[in-house]
């Protein structure tokens, strides 16, 4: 069959491809910067200016690449994407409210009298909690196919904590990186305490997946795929060894390997999304749309493509550059 | 009330607020750029010390404009699934060419404009303020180009019901879209003019002299002087643009009731929708044909010609139309008034002598510009009901199904946060006028200009 001949077949593979893509990042980049925050309250007053100047020239662009998901979700795929967000109004709304608590207090708590700092440290916290529980629990209502059943939402409330757990194990995985003694210390101690949350997220959502239909469990537990996928558990569980005996032996002498938990775990994200997004393909929502029913008219895909073929390069490059610029441990941020 | 309605009232609660911040950093970060110009030009720390400061009320703004943009791209899936599924084909491009050419660019050089100056080089810093103030107005330009297709929609064609493009450019640079745009950066102009010189004129009551601030209530006053007239010049072009594509909207504005000549330029009425007739009004004879058709004796449109044979109404509620459509006009009178005052004033006085009421006149109007943007805005949006997109897709063709009750307990929830927000966020300028009137923002920090090296920005690891 030659697909390159039926832009009704490649555009939408494309297009979810790079809409895919832009989810594993942000869900890598904002992971670390909300998991930053959900740590907040563990942390001491000074630490609290370090935690936030760690993430403070990032967090902007990794939201971006939510509004590129979202809006790549409805320029390619319309009818999905009113299908997806009218099942999630709620959770929607509250994670929209915990990214503007985020977001501002960022700003206010650096901003605003001393004597009000405590207020927005607070609102940055459960901004950051609210963003990750309604994305974990949005998670879980896609996997079971977006129905507001009790089994559904009670599964959905699970992911809700692992995913959160999640998040703030990555953030506490960032500062490691990006800070130093006596913090950096307290932060693979916050790493070892929320391993057990990304080992049973990862796992639950691993089982679970496929039970979903016997598509999945087919795609996955049929010869030869199983051999081919063997490698994607197997992997994940010697990463997972990986960062206990790291977590365990860090920090070395001149900070080597500091930034290995965070690279592990950055993987381990890949590879857990790289599954789903496995079992779900060619479903754009689970079990009923597919990428190929949902997709906008070619002729509209196409003009974004364009854009896109030359503009996503040049995204990545002066990301890359930004966080080179902004390399090593975090320092107290000036505005200068 | 309904779904639509309280639909509506959602989605324009969320716009109103997000649009406050837009129409900041839109001029904001092309006064910024000036200000580090000026800077590397004639090397006078009071140009950096002005940046410095306005540079955190930028970086406060845009975090309130990306965090309130985040619920924008999510409402039309949440609450208008038929916008997208009808007009999709178009609006979908001119989105994501929004989100690739200026979010990302705003985004990622943000973090080096605020942040990186002492860890990159002079021009780099100067290229990084360039890039975000470019990256915001990239952003206005998609933005309004697809919001003027929606009132003035051309260069598409429709198979079953969906709109699929035909020709970009005419979707692109669509009649309406010039005057719009102008008439938003010009507004964006002025709201942060205002801002500027009001901040700065509090800051001068409370006595701070400094040259910065002097500085920056002269940049203030001279910018808001010369912008207004080319501002009620562009509204005067997009009036008339609108009368020839929406002249029930026109109509509205006007509160002109019946088609004909010789119509009076209502200066104030209380339409009365049940009568279809004005209360209460005081009209200039002849005003309206004067100013729409340069003829005492034009013909203006009038309401009556909206409504169908069996009654159904074809064009916007009136009142909210009437009132906002007055009250833009109204603050931009009083912006002519004040600017061109004080630009007498300063020749008179120069900005350190400039008398007290003056000063006090230029706070209470600091934020006037939020005030005439949201009404123009209420003006053109209102004015393009019971469209979506104009002769395509009626609003109440693209509403979602959620129950009632649930937009409206978010609708709840989304006013009682804005509220707080913007108390907060004025509540935090007018702290950090006060804060650097006591001096506490200016340290005894070394501006390095181009050319010469920072030795900070050179230390490795920093």
């Amino acid at each position: 069959m030659d697909y390159f001949g039926y832009p009704a077949i490649w555009l939408p593979w494309t297009f979810a491809a790079l809409m895919g893509l832009s989810i594993l990042i942000y869900v890598v980049l904002d992971g670390f910067d909300l998991g930053v925050g959900l740590l907040m309250p563990l942390a001491d007053e000074d630490e609290k200016d370090r935690l936030v100047a760690s993430i403070g020239p990032f967090w902007d662009a990794n939201e971006t690449w939510l509004v590129l998901a979202v809006g790549l979700l409805l320029v390619a795929f319309p009818t999905a994407h009113g299908a997806i967000l009218t099942a999630l109004y709620l959770p929607v709304f509250l994670m929209l409210i915990g990214l503007i608590l985020r977001g501002v207090s960022f700003e206010m708590r650096a901003k605003a009298p001393i004597t009000q700092k405590r207020i927005w440290n607070g609102a940055f916290f459960l901004g950051s909690l609210m963003a990750s529980l309604s994305q974990g629990f949005m998670l879980g209502m896609y996997l079971m196919g977006l129905t507001w059943t009790l089994p559904h939402v009670g599964f959905a409330l699970l992911t809700a904590v692992f995913l959160t757990v999640g998040y703030s194990f990555i953030g506490a995985a960032w500062l490691i990186w990006k800070t130093e003694d006596r913090l950096q210390l307290r932060a693979l101690r916050w790493a070892q305490g929320g391993i057990w949350g990304l080992v049973l997220g990862i796992g639950a959502i691993s089982v679970a997946t496929p039970f979903i239909s016997t598509r999945i469990f087919d795609r996955w537990f049929s010869w030869p795929e199983f051999a081919y996928l063997s490698p994607l558990p197997i992997i994940s569980a010697a990463l997972i060894i990986f960062l206990w005996r790291q977590l365990a032996r860090l920090p070395l002498s001149n900070d080597r390997w500091s930034w290995t938990p965070f690279a592990a775990t950055t993987t381990l994200f890949t590879l857990a999304y790289g599954g789903l997004a496995y079992s779900f393909y060619p479903y754009v929502v689970p079990e009923r749309i597919t990428i190929y029913e949902a997709a906008s008219a070619p002729e509209s895909l196409f003009i974004i493509l364009i854009g896109t073929l030359f503009v996503l390069p040049a995204i990545l490059g002066y990301t890359l550059l930004s966080y080179h610029i902004f390399r090593g441990k975090a320092t107290a941020l000036r505005y200068d | 009330m309904d779904t639509l309605l309280l639909s509506r009232i959602q989605f324009g609660a969320n716009i109103s607020f997000h649009i406050l911040f837009p129409t900041i950093t839109i001029a904001l970060g092309w006064v910024l750029l000036f200000f580090k110009l000026r800077f590397s030009a004639t090397g006078d720390r009071k140009w950096m010390d002005a940046y410095m400061f306005w540079v955190k009320v930028f970086a406060l703004s845009f975090a309130m404009g990306v965090v309130s943009g985040i619920t924008m791209s999510f409402q039309f899936g949440t609450n208008w699934p038929g916008f997208m599924e009808t007009v999709g084909n178009v609006a979908g491009p001119l989105l994501a060419y929004e989100i690739l050419t200026a979010f990302f660019l705003e985004a990622v050089f943000l973090g080096i404009m605020l942040f990186g100056a002492s860890r990159v080089k002079s021009w780099v810093h100067t290229l990084a303020t360039f890039l975000v103030a470019f990256g915001t107005t990239m952003s206005t330009f998609w933005i309004i180009v697809l919001n003027s297709w929606m009132h003035t929609p051309q260069g598409y064609e429709l198979i079953d019901g969906v709109v699929h493009a035909t020709n970009w450019f005419e979707i692109v640079f669509n009649p309406s879209m010039p005057y719009r745009f102008v008439h938003m950066m010009l507004a964006s102009g002025l709201t942060v003019s205002f801002l500027i010189a009001g901040i700065s004129a509090l800051r001068m009551l409370w006595g701070d002299r400094r040259e910065d601030v002097k500085t920056a209530l002269r940049v203030g006053i001279i910018a808001a002087a010369g912008i207004i007239p080319l501002q009620i010049l562009a509204g005067d072009f997009h009036g008339l643009n609108t009368l020839e594509y929406q002249p029930a909207k026109i109509a509205a504005m006007e509160g002109n009731w019946e088609t004909g000549p010789n119509v009076p330029l209502v200066l104030f009425a209380i339409p009365d929708e049940e009568a279809r007739e004005n209360r209460f009004e005081i009209a200039i004879p002849n005003g309206a044909s004067l100013i729409l058709t340069h003829k005492a004796d034009g013909v203006v449109p009038g309401l009556n010609d909206f409504v169908t044979d069996d009654g159904e109404v074809l064009h916007p509620r009136v009142a909210p139309v009437f009132f906002s459509f007055r009250i833009m006009v109204g603050v931009g009178m009083a912006m002519l008034l004040l600017s061109w005052t004080g630009l007498v004033l300063l020749r008179k006085y120069g900005a350190g002598g400039m008398p007290k009421p003056p000063l006090f006149a230029f706070c209470a109007m600091s934020f006037s510009g939020w005030i005439a943007t949201l009404a123009g805005w209420y003006t053109t949006e209102i004015g393009r009901q019971p469209w979506l997109v104009q002769g395509v897709l009626a609003t109440k063709d693209a509403v979602s199904d959620v129950p009632a009750a649930m937009v409206l307990s978010t609708l709840i929830g989304y006013l009682v946060v804005y509220a707080v927000l913007i108390l907060a966020y004025i509540g935090v300028i007018t702290y950090l006028a006060r804060k650097a009137t006591r001096g506490e923002a200016y340290s005894t920090r070394y501006y390095p200009r181009r050319g010469e090296t920072n030795l900070a920005a050179l230390q490795p690891g920093e």
